[in-house]
């Protein structure tokens, strides 16, 4: 079990219907693909967040990382959909 | 020189310049972005992940001064609710050569499109509201200084 904080931003904070959140992660989530896919298993909200996992961005102890990295021994990951700043 | 600030508050473009005018340097270049009131738009708000924003800024600026021969830097971008007509976001660059200056404007802006952690969110006058998409030419715009 890893203790991990979870940020969401953006349409995905709206879609999940909040910001921020702390879970123990069981050993089979390795990835952030594979977090993905274990947080739809929570409802409708995060299975509809997280319905193109490829759509979305990630970023481990903030900075952006592919949806293949580890999380090792990551205390934050957030998503996000693609920046839009500038 | 390296000056990056995330905020609420409105900028001065002239005082940005002005404080890089100060090094020295000769040759300054800049990027001021601003809300389009575009199709009905009424206001824009900004959101960010506070503690990755300043990561990610500062190691852009840091990298552009890596690849080029650069007096200062400066990036500016606002968070919260704008409106049209109001400022964004400053990218502004001291060299003592036009080019490296100019280059390194344009390399910060695009990178900053792709790299940084913000998300605008568009009101219109009709009451909707949407996020806007990330475009395409934004990523080719960013990937063409890999």
């Amino acid at each position: 079990m890893t203790r991990v904080t979870l940020l969401y931003f953006s349409a995905v904070r709206e879609v999940i219907g909040f910001g921020e959140e702390v879970r123990d992660l069981p050993d089979t989530v390795l990835t952030s693909r594979d977090l993905m896919r274990w947080l739809s298993s929570f409802g409708e909200g995060y299975a509809q967040a997280f319905v193109t996992p490829d759509k979305l961005r990630c970023a481990i102890d903030q900075v952006m990382m592919p949806l293949d990295s580890p999380l090792r021994e990551a205390k934050e990951i957030a998503y996000f959909p693609p920046v839009t700043g500038g | 020189m390296k000056r990056v600030l995330v905020g609420t508050d409105d900028f001065d473009p002239g005082a940005e310049l002005d404080a890089l005018a100060v090094l020295g340097s000769g040759g300054i270049a800049s990027f001021v972005g601003h809300v389009r009131g575009d199709g009905g738009l009424t206001s824009m708000t900004l959101e960010h992940y506070p503690a990755m924003t300043g990561v990610a800024l500062n190691m852009l600026a840091e990298e552009a001064m890596s690849r080029w021969a650069l007096d200062g830097v400066t990036l500016i971008h606002r968070v919260g609710r704008l409106e049209p007509g109001d400022r964004i976001v400053l990218v502004a660059t001291a060299a003592r050569h036009r080019a490296s200056a100019l280059e390194a404007c344009a390399y910060l802006i695009d990178r900053l499109k792709t790299d940084a952690p913000f998300w605008k969110k568009e009101e219109f006058a009709d009451g909707h509201a949407k996020w806007v998409e990330a475009r395409p030419d934004d990523d080719l715009a960013s990937e063409k200084w890999d």
